[in-house]
């Protein structure tokens, strides 16, 4: 047990007591320091995959086919730009400023999902993308809206309800062009082919290497492990793939009808650990992407600071 | 200036739909109450339920703390008689 010397373990015993009874530790509540040290670490790594996955389909606003397509790709990113907020918010309840966290993000010491740190090729990865890596995101964040951290959860019930048009959307990408030309029909199978593995590793690490699965459970914050909400992307996944006529990459995979799960093969860890250590395909333009946006974003910040000191002054002159 | 990211905390309260109360939804950033307005708008009320919005700065916010809620809350919880199920009618009589 990872306990540190500084919270008391008359206290603690208490907080673990309240867990076990399936209570909810809200922002004032006491908490060791540990607790709030990985909430503080998986929130805003959350909030900053949220900020950074705007990036990859940004790249496609404005190449998308249609009106109907842009519009929607647009009520996306600005969703995931909300979603982002949101968990900034709940992570400041935890005594973090959110100007500590963007610092953060764009100094490097804070990470970010990894599959954002691969490239939107074709229009069918903006499918493949709300499909696959927002179905699989959806399945952690519902698990994560029981979490036991307050504000955490609710954050979560916010983003599910919200996140389910993001998949529909993509899920119908990629059927229509399933079912459209020879070369419609290969450029979304490309798309799988290239997003699957990836999306597979967004559950994290295999529980026996997870360096903080132990704990996360143990506190509540995590309630299932990333294995088992691996194999539940993937039995979901798999019969949408049938549906529409694609395949995923795996020769390994088969259905296990004893235990009703698609075993599938073995994950390329070292990939995983790569990207996740800043030697993925973008890694580097993401990062540039987001310095660039908050460094031109500078002049708005001092404008609209500019503006509320001169209403106030305004303000006082009537006043007086 | 004074900061980078670091304007004011405000809190955020939508109330979905005619006749219900106005919620606590979280907060945003801003500068003065019309732009923490406007803040909140694009971050809490980007789907259609909406129909009004509160945004008051946190730091005008007094919360009761955990330490103090048993005896802040007991009152409330000792006194049967406050509730209906404390009371026995005849039976076969339509109380409601």
């Amino acid at each position: 047990m990872t306990v540190s010397t500084a919270d008391d373990p008359i206290k603690l015993a208490e907080f673990e007591a309240r867990l076990e009874r399936g209570e909810t530790i809200e922002p004032k509540d006491w908490m060791p320091e540990k607790y709030r040290k990985q909430l503080i670490r998986m929130m805003s790594q959350h909030a900053h995959s949220e900020i950074v996955g705007m990036l990859p389909e940004g790249n496609w606003i404005t190449r998308a086919p249609s009106l109907r397509r842009k519009m929607v790709l647009l009520a996306k990113v600005q969703d995931e730009g909300g979603h982002g907020l949101y968990i900034y918010c709940g992570t400041e309840t935890l005594g973090i400023d959110r100007e500590e966290l963007v610092e953060q993000l764009l100094t490097g010491k804070a990470k970010y999902s990894s599959i954002f740190n691969y490239p939107t090729l074709t229009w069918a990865d903006i499918g493949v993308i709300g499909w696959l890596v927002d179905g699989a995101a959806i399945v952690n964040q519902t698990m994560l809206a029981k979490t036991s951290y307050g504000p955490y959860a609710r954050a979560m019930i916010r983003i599910c309800k919200e996140e389910n048009f993001h998949k529909r959307q993509g899920y119908e990408i990629c059927t229509v062009m399933a079912k459209g030309t020879p070369a419609q029909r290969a450029m979304v199978q490309d798309a799988v082919n290239r997003w699957w593995w990836p999306s597979l590793m967004m559950f994290g690490p295999s529980d026996g290497t997870s360096p903080n699965s132990a704990e996360l459970l143990r506190w509540r914050v995590k309630r299932e492990t990333n294995d088992a909400l691996r194999q539940r992307f993937v039995n979901l996944t798999i019969p949408q793939a049938q549906a529409i006529g694609l395949t995923v990459p795996d020769p390994d995979l088969r259905y296990n009808a004893e235990t009703e799960n698609w075993e599938f093969g073995a994950i390329d860890w070292a990939e995983f650990q790569a990207v996740i250590s800043g030697n993925g395909p973008c890694n580097r333009e993401r990062m540039a992407a987001r310095r660039k946006a908050h460094d031109d974003g500078a002049w708005v910040r001092e404008a609209a600071e500019a503006h509320a000191a001169k209403q106030a002054a305004r303000s006082r002159e009537h006043a007086a | 200036m004074s900061s980078e990211t670091q304007w004011p905390l405000w809190e955020v309260f939508t109330q979905e739909g005619d006749a219900a109360p106005h919620e606590h939804a979280g907060s945003v950033h801003a500068v003065d109450a019309e732009h923490a307005m406007q803040n909140a708008r694009d971050v809490y009320a980007r789907r259609g339920k909406v129909v009004s919005l509160w945004v008051v700065p946190t730091a005008s916010i007094t919360a009761s703390s955990p330490g103090d809620a048993g005896p802040l809350f007991d009152p409330g919880s000792d006194k049967a008689y406050r509730h209906p199920q404390f009371y026995k009618s005849p039976r076969g009589v339509k109380i409601f």
